[in-house]
């Protein structure tokens, strides 16, 4: 990207991350507790791993974990995510394939049973409250299943750009 | 070798990573999703917070106006008096006495065609219970009995020390509820999930029991009636709704007087002096102190004990004034010019504007003649007022209130009523910080912000191990601060909205370990998920902000100039966020925020002119009116409905063209509007409401206010 440009675009990703960390920053002494983390980086658009975040914690936390984590650290680590598109979004035919890869006979739909033990048992590790809140909107209580289609539209209808302009 | 065992394996083993991946990805997605949600949320919570304490603020603005003019306007003849003296109700302070005569309940009848509850005194477990049960049936309680209810719990009150104590030997456990603000509801589901007040259960309710809900009068009702039931086991504190001048702009006035029109004063005045009479704190065990606001780095419970409480008709501040300069008006309004010699013996003319002294009035019987005279008059003096505020603006000593609304000076002890007044506004008005140190709590314009370290130093002071204190509302109905040494508790679940938080109260038994129950008293807010709840409170939560911006269109569209010199009409979103917040002052995330509010842009930049056309759009209809006109309306009908109320002397709703008038031209000349006398006229016939020479002001406010909210309560201003 052209230098002119960069700069421009640096300070407005600057200022929007700024907004975010500080929605969290309940002391107004620009911390934030560790754990919400994960919650400012993923409303800023990205979409990275649990194991990808702690990747970025460990860059972002200080020498000696205070279960703080101070906005000047993360500032530039967070605006050369922004920039480098670090974390992409996951497109939604993408994530119809992979509903799809869970539904062995093609149904259109995967059984609460299921879709907790592969919820639970594969992927990265997925507590019993998440689990407990995805089921709470994505299954069907007639059915007793997920209808991935209409979950997925759902999920969609939600996502605007956060991304900034 | 098996071929086939291998290739299957093969296949497994591909599928398992197939699978494997996918169930990464849809975490991936999903926590995503969450964190989005959570971001709503918070953003949601931060624009209901700022735009209620927005409103707060109003109300400190105004009354700093008001507390001029009082102390500073000497009027020359009766009208002028009467008319100016109606701003301050708060001045028309009864004595005991005469309060039993005005507002006496004996000469009521009550008609037999009455099928209400009827309360005979003293007070049993029965009426409460038939009390509880009419309410829930809707209907309204007798003013005959409400006066004689608040006359007997006046008398109870009056007999009961500063500070209550509660003792958790006679019953097990003492519950804690905090703010109700009038929602009915949720004291029906308190009851209900932890039983009714007796001798073996005590309740401190922690003020705050009226405004905002439309119930805030059986609140008062059912709670006066267990506290006269069972003195010994139900406890309340004043809160900072507990307060004349709160009362006059939360709306509590309006459903009093619908209530009962003809008596409706009479129980308005025995409700403001019952209120001054409710003690200021709880003691539970020595241990726990139980305080509708916080303290500060000056509490000192000796001083709270011992002061008498009934003198703070309102605790609400007025501006802050120098001394100096107060000594010098005072002169002034006495008519002698004062020159203060310097230090070389020269005399100095004050640098006061001097008081402009009213011209001979005209007869009072050519009305226009007259009321135009009133008018110029007023005019003046604002002006006089004004220019005092410019000068004396910097830090200096604080004029309380409680000199203006006190009673008769009566033999008080050594502190100065002003130490006093902050003893008790610091109780009722405070709120913790994160931070240490104690500072002055602009927000609210009352109270402190105190720290940890100052939550520490009182606990030492008296030995206590904790507080209990309410005025913030929580997402779950209660919140710890200042490690655990501080708990607020809140107990008017769905406060901004339904769903946007739940109540709660705490029970403590002799071991001082806190218990909560929480609650939410919507059962629409049970069907709903994680999401539907949010986007129905984030929906309410937008309107009223889109609505705060429409109501700054002028000066919305002069801070987007500033960046469109090249005047192309459009701006970047970058900086569209930037002169939004220069205008609004609310400290909003307007990035975060901005996928709401602004829905279309070209290529990045806003045409700024097009989107404030479309949020005037959305404003309920009133395209007869001048877009301006609306704006400033808008802008400021809280205030102007306070100012109505205060006008309006007998509580009837309406109040008389001449002034209608008047009210316009004061507020105009004090935010700084113009508004000629045309303009005026042509709002009064577009809006058509003039009933016999008298305007209904509530039916033209009625007409800038926002639709109900979802649960249905009335809503004055932008929001609670």
């Amino acid at each position: 990207m052209p230098s002119f440009l960069q700069n421009g675009v640096v300070a407005k990703i600057e200022k929007k991350i700024t907004e975010a960390f500080k929605v969290f920053d309940h002391e107004g002494n620009e911390t934030v507790d560790v754990r919400e983390i994960g919650s400012i980086v993923r409303s800023l658009g990205c979409f990275p791993t649990e194991a990808e975040l702690h990747e970025l914690l460990a860059k972002v936390e200080e020498e000696e974990p205070t279960g703080y984590v101070h906005l000047e650290k993360f500032l530039p680590v967070m605006i050369k995510v922004l920039l480098d598109r670090s974390y992409r979004p996951i497109p939604e035919d993408v994530l119809l394939h992979a509903f799809e890869a869970l539904d062995e006979n093609k149904s259109g739909y995967i059984t609460k049973e299921d879709l907790v033990k592969h919820m639970t048992e594969e992927g990265e590790p997925f507590t019993e409250e998440e689990m407990e809140k995805m089921l709470s909107s994505a299954l069907n209580p007639e059915t007793n299943a997920v209808h991935y289609r209409d979950y997925i539209s759902m999920m969609i209808v939600d996502e605007t750009d956060d991304l900034p302009q | 070798i098996n071929i086939y065992t291998n290739t299957d394996h093969f296949l497994k083993f591909d599928q398992k990573c197939r699978t494997f991946k996918a169930a990464v990805l849809i975490q991936r997605w999903y926590r995503r999703y969450v964190a989005r949600l959570e971001m709503r949320r918070r953003c949601t919570w931060t624009i209901f917070q700022s735009i209620e304490y927005a409103c707060e603020q109003d109300q400190i603005k105004l009354h700093n106006f008001f507390s001029y003019l009082m102390d500073n306007f000497t009027p020359s003849s009766s009208k002028e008096r009467d008319f100016i003296s109606r701003m301050f109700i708060s001045g028309e302070s009864f004595k005991e006495a005469e309060l039993e005569k005005y507002c006496d309940y004996e000469s009521l009848e009550v008609p037999d065609s009455y099928t209400g509850p009827r309360l005979s005194f003293p007070l049993l477990p029965d009426h409460a219970t038939a009390l509880l049960e009419a309410f829930k049936q809707k209907q309204q309680l007798h003013a005959r009995y409400v006066l004689n209810l608040l006359h007997e719990t006046r008398k109870h009150l009056k007999q009961l020390p500063n500070i209550s104590h509660v003792s958790t030997c006679y019953s097990e456990e003492v519950t804690v509820c905090g703010d109700l603000h009038g929602q009915l509801d949720d004291l029906f589901l308190i009851f209900y999930k932890n039983g009714l007040p007796s001798p073996s259960k005590s309740y401190v309710f922690n003020g705050d029991f009226v405004d905002r809900g439309k119930q805030s009068l059986e609140i008062l009702i059912i709670l006066f009636t267990f506290l006269l039931i069972y003195p010994k086991e139900v406890h309340l504190n004043r809160g900072n709704h507990e307060d004349h001048m709160v009362n006059l702009r939360y709306g509590f006035l309006v459903g009093l007087m619908t209530m009962s029109r003809l008596h409706g004063k009479k129980i308005l005045k025995m409700i403001q002096n019952v209120f001054c009479w409710l003690p200021l704190a709880t003691l539970i065990d020595q241990k726990v102190l139980v305080i509708h606001g916080g303290v500060s780095d000056t509490t000192d419970l000796d001083m709270l004990e011992k002061i008498q409480r009934n003198k703070f008709i309102s605790v609400l501040r007025g501006k802050k004034r120098k001394e100096s300069n107060r000594n010098v008006e005072i002169k002034e309004i006495n008519g002698e010019s004062q020159a203060e010699p310097d230090s070389a013996g020269n005399e100095i003319t004050s640098s006061l504007p001097s008081q402009p002294r009213p011209t001979q009035a005209p007869s009072m019987t050519n009305r226009v003649e007259f009321s135009r005279w009133v008018r110029q008059t007023v005019q003046e003096q604002i002006e006089w007022c004004r220019k005092l505020v410019d000068i004396s603006d910097s830090e200096e000593e604080e004029l309380t209130c409680s000199s203006l609304v006190s009673l008769t000076d009566l033999d008080g002890p050594c502190w100065t009523r002003q130490e006093e007044w902050k003893q008790v506004s610091d109780i009722l008005w405070s709120d913790p910080m994160p931070q240490e140190g104690c500072r002055e709590n602009t927000v609210r314009g009352g109270g402190c912000y105190f720290g940890p370290d100052v939550t520490g130093k009182i606990l030492e002071k008296y030995n206590l191990q904790f507080l209990i204190r309410s005025h913030e509302c929580k997402q779950e109905g209660y919140e710890f601060c200042h490690n655990r040494k501080v708990l607020t508790i809140f107990s008017a679940s769905n406060y901004y909205e339904i769903g946007s938080n739940r109540g709660a109260y705490v029970k403590l038994g002799p071991d001082l370990v806190p218990h909560f129950v929480q609650y939410q008293a919507n059962k629409t807010a049970h069907t709903l998920t994680m999401t539907q709840r949010i986007s129905r409170v984030e929906e309410s939560a937008f309107r009223a902000l889109r609505e705060k911006l429409f109501a700054h269109t002028s000066a919305l569209i002069s801070a987007f100039k500033l960046y469109d010199k090249d005047n192309t009409g459009k701006i970047t979103l970058s900086n569209w966020a930037t002169a939004v917040e220069s205008v609004l002052h609310l400290g909003l995330p307007w990035r975060m925020l901005r996928p709401q509010l602004v829905r279309s842009t070209a290529d990045g930049m806003l045409e700024y002119k097009s989107w404030l056309d479309d949020l005037a759009m959305e404003q309920r209809s009133q395209e007869h009116i001048q877009s301006s006109l609306l704006e400033v309306i808008y802008r400021n009908r809280s205030n102007l409905e306070t100012i109505f109320r205060i006008i309006d002397r007998d509580h009837s709703g309406l109040i008389s063209f001449e002034e209608f008038h008047q009210t316009w031209k004061l507020f105009s000349s004090h935010m700084n509007i113009e508004l000629t006398d045309d303009g005026i006229n042509d709002l009064v016939r577009s809006i058509d409401f003039n009933k016999d020479g008298n305007i209904d002001f509530n039916e033209f406010l009625e007409a800038f206010r926002l639709p109900e909210g979802l649960t249905g309560r009335q809503v004055p201003g932008a929001l609670h």
